[in-house]
């Protein structure tokens, strides 16, 4: 395998994780939550994705169990937020320290042990071919959930009705209410699902990444991934550059410490940060398209008058 | 034109004892009303008389608190809209219930519960709109239209699901007379199909010459049934108000050939900001002390570009494009142009005029620091509290402000107590330059007189007051010369001796000047 060829393939696996989780908080967004908590639902996921596969030793019911237990997680945001109307932001920092603290308790036993890995796909002759046979036809099966995900929720918001509808919500709630679309009911179904999606995300890095369970192993990809839907100006294409271009840098940068090219550490460890957000504030200058894109309703508490 | 009910005396809807309480105000007080089939039923009251809210229970987006629903004689319980417009109501709101971020044809397909494609969807209510002359691009942004062109997507959205009862809301407030015709036209043919209207409006003359029957609401209760065409306008508004509405005094202006010129426009151009905006071509405009200017258009024609380029929000290329009390203003922002002793009154009320979630005492310092600063600031910036509160209370009892508290949230008020408000704040500056955009869209007779009645005393008190409205009623009730914005253009000033709906009308179609003339001469 070539260096090139090992260099893509390590910037899709940094930059699956945070495309999930994107674009399943965008959809959230999209819908008019705010939902802060998606670090804490990553990594309530990898915790449970790992104790799962460990247990039953498939890496698969590791996966599933992740996304029910952050769809699950979200819920309880979903409650206090949407039917309790708490603050969504203060709802969601809390939803974060109580992920990173809860699954710091229940990995404990977990810290050290060896994890189960999914094996990646493998087409035999495809995947050989020299330099893009394991790049497109070799790779951890999640990589392809996570593009198809996205082309489908490309499809899902923006081809069909129900898509309308959840953007409608997310537009002008008082809106969509006076039609008689259930608001909370979207937005219930909305967070579920984003938190489904950081659940898998964080799983994707206890079973993919680095098969194994550290505290905090997450390490700031979710506040990544939250950061990525607003420069992306919630579109889903956008978000999955955004993550590819984080990716590629962040392994470009380690590389570039590898070999020692004199710059301080500190100053190429915050260059992918710099370089995204230089990046996606640069194809989001058209002030129209961001209008169209931004969800009105975002943040907003919503209390139906009956 | 004829009024040829096709009413069969076969009863639509029946209400009986509908009731609905917010906190301790009773909105709506045990109201009875009963709409047959194939009537065109008017609904009249003053703002927070009720209407909204009974409708409101109507379309199922309220629950009522008591009382009975019958539709065909059997007996129902509206609890969504949705269910509402499965068994035939359907309603176009006041304040619209549309999505700015989507197109119009998008927000028709959010109201229609199948599944059909986008693109079918825009045909059917491309369509629909030419044949009721409602002319609608499916496929624009809400965003960028006007409100005119916004209110044409709710009754496109509202027609598209063939209701049996359509209860229309402030429909004609932004219409040309011509589209209002129009709209006439549509609904006495949808009259003569058998189906139910429930028409609220403020304009007590287009009731009468529409409506078969009217329910009269005030303070919740129903007071009086009568049969519109039976009764003038005046009756009418006594009905509502429960007293006669005050007659506008428009003394003419003193005819003086040397009143100075307080607000000249000199050349002001500016090319469109995006593809829906209308560009302004040269407009030369010039208002004197003690005269009010109404300027008169159709919904979209640069009527909104020409408020921002004059209040500032836009800025000129050169000072001397806007003249201020003779001095160029072109290149000042707004608080720049307030300084100099102007004032403005934005059409769209939250959000532009006031900010909705703050009280309005924090609404009057926000529109004042910057030209009051030192009566509302003490020593290092701090908020005089009580003086911007007896400044404000001030405001609310010399407009007649109705509200539920003592300094409610702007966004508490109903749509003519804001807009009470907002004036009221403009004028207690005592401005010697007064524009408005639309001064009294959507607020009640008593309230809209009020509000005219004060324009008026303002010119008379030497200021130049300048009246963006699409209510050519209003233009002719307040203005001492009228001018027509079509497509970016301004026509010369008609004074208004010389002005008849006639000649305005043509202007707003885009007749030009000499040909309107031809026309006011004959008519």
């Amino acid at each position: 395998m070539g260096t090139l060829e090992a260099v893509l393939l390590t910037i899709a696996t940094a930059a699956t994780p945070l495309l999930i989780a994107a674009v399943g908080e965008l959809v959230v967004e999209r819908s008019g939550v705010l939902n802060l908590g998606v670090e804490g639902m990553m990594v309530m996921g990898a915790v449970t994705g790992f104790a799962i596969a460990l247990m039953t030793g498939s890496a698969w019911l590791g996966l599933i169990a992740a996304i029910i237990v952050g769809a699950l997680f979200s819920l309880l945001f979903g409650f206090l937020t949407l039917t309790l109307v708490t603050n969504q932001v203060a709802t969601g920092l809390a939803l974060t320290l109580l992920g990173l603290g809860f699954s710091g308790m229940l990995g404990e036993g977990f810290v050290g042990q060896p994890g189960v890995k999914l094996a990646s796909v493998y087409i035999p002759g495809l995947s050989d071919i020299p330099l893009v046979g394991k790049l497109i036809f070799g790779q951890d099966p999640v990589f392809y959930i996570s593009i198809a995900l996205t082309a489908a929720v490309v499809y899902f918001l923006f081809k069909t009705r129900a898509g309308l509808t959840l953007r409608s919500v997310g537009d002008n709630h008082g809106s969509a209410h006076a039609l008689g679309i259930s608001v909370i009911g979207i937005r219930y179904m909305a967070v579920m699902f984003g938190g489904g999606c950081a659940g898998l995300s964080g799983a994707y890095l206890s079973l993919v990444y680095t098969p194994q369970w550290t505290e905090n192993m997450t390490a700031g990809r979710g506040w990544i991934a939250l950061a990525l839907v607003v420069f992306a100006s919630w579109r889903p294409w956008r978000v999955l550059a955004g993550a590819y271009l984080f990716g590629a840098v962040t392994i470009g940068q380690l590389h570039a410490q590898a070999l020692g090219f004199g710059i301080p550490s500190q100053l190429l460890s915050s260059l992918p940060y710099v370089a995204t957000i230089i990046v996606l504030v640069l194809i989001s200058r058209n002030k129209r398209l961001t209008m169209m894109n931004t969800p009105a309703s975002l943040g907003r508490p919503f209390v139906p008058d009956r | 034109m004829s009024k040829q009910p096709k009413s069969t005396g076969e009863i639509l809807l029946d209400v009986r004892g509908l009731t609905k309480v917010f906190g301790t105000l009773k909105a709506c007080d045990s109201i009875d009303l009963t709409i047959e089939k194939g009537e065109i039923h008017a609904l009249l009251g003053e703002n927070g008389a009720g209407k909204s809210t009974l409708v409101k229970m109507l379309f199922g987006s309220l629950e009522p608190a008591a009382g009975e629903i019958s539709w065909n004689g059997s007996q129902v319980t509206i609890t969504s809209p949705g269910q509402a417009r499965s068994i035939g109501i359907g309603m176009v709101f006041q304040h619209f219930s549309l999505f700015e971020a989507l197109t119009a044809a998008e927000n028709i397909a959010l109201s229609l519960d199948d599944d059909t494609p986008i693109s079918t969807i825009a045909e059917k209510a491309r369509d629909l709109s030419e044949a009721y002359g409602l002319p609608l691009d499916p496929y624009s942004l809400v965003g960028d239209l006007s409100v005119g062109e916004r209110q044409r997507i709710e009754i496109i959205r509202c027609l598209l699901q063939e209701p049996q009862l359509i209860i229309l809301d402030e429909p004609t407030s932004v219409l040309t007379p011509q589209e209002a015709d129009r709209l006439f036209e549509t609904l006495e043919r949808l009259r003569s199909e058998g189906k139910s209207i429930l028409y609220i409006s403020h304009r007590l003359d287009e009731v009468k010459r529409l409506c078969d029957r009217a329910t009269v609401l005030r303070h919740g209760k129903v007071v009086d049934h009568c049969d519109p065409s039976k009764e003038t306008a005046a009756s009418l508004a006594s009905m509502m108000v429960g007293s006669e509405v005050k007659q506008i005094v428009r003394e003419a202006p003193v005819k003086n050939d040397d009143s100075e010129a307080l607000l000249e426009i000199r050349g002001l151009s500016r090319a469109a900001a995006t593809q829906f905006s209308i560009a302004l071509r040269d407009i030369w405009l010039s208002v004197n002390a003690g005269e009010v200017i109404g300027i008169a258009g159709v919904a979209g024609n640069g009527q909104g570009e020409f408020f921002e380029a004059i209040s500032g929000e836009v800025l000129q290329d050169s000072a001397e494009v806007i003249r201020i009390r003779h001095k160029g203003a072109g290149l000042l922002d707004i608080s720049g142009r307030r300084q100099m002793g102007a004032a403005f009154v934005p059409e769209e009320r939250l959000g532009h005029g006031a900010a909705p979630a703050m009280r309005l005492s924090d609404n009057l310092l926000l529109s004042r620091h910057a030209t009051d600063g030192s009566a509302f600031l003490g020593s290092l910036g701090v908020i005089r509290t009580d003086t911007i509160s007896q400044a404000s209370q001030k405001i609310i009892e010399d407009m007649d402000v109705r509200k539920s508290a003592v300094d409610p949230e702007a966004s508490a008020l109903s749509g003519g107590n804001l807009q009470k408000f907002i004036v009221g704040r403009e004028l207690s500056r005592e401005p010697s330059v007064m524009i408005v955009n639309q001064p009294t869209w959507g607020v009640d007779a008593g309230a809209a007189a009020h509000i005219r009645q004060a324009l008026i005393n303002l010119s008379r008190s030497g200021s130049a007051v300048l009246i963006i409205s699409q209510d050519l009623d209003e233009l002719f009730e307040v203005s001492d010369s009228i001018c027509v914005m079509h497509d970016g253009h301004l026509s010369e000033p008609v004074p208004i001796a010389e002005a008849t709906y006639e000649k305005v009308g043509l202007l707003m179609g885009g007749a030009d000047a000499s040909a309107a003339t031809h026309a006011g001469g004959t008519a």
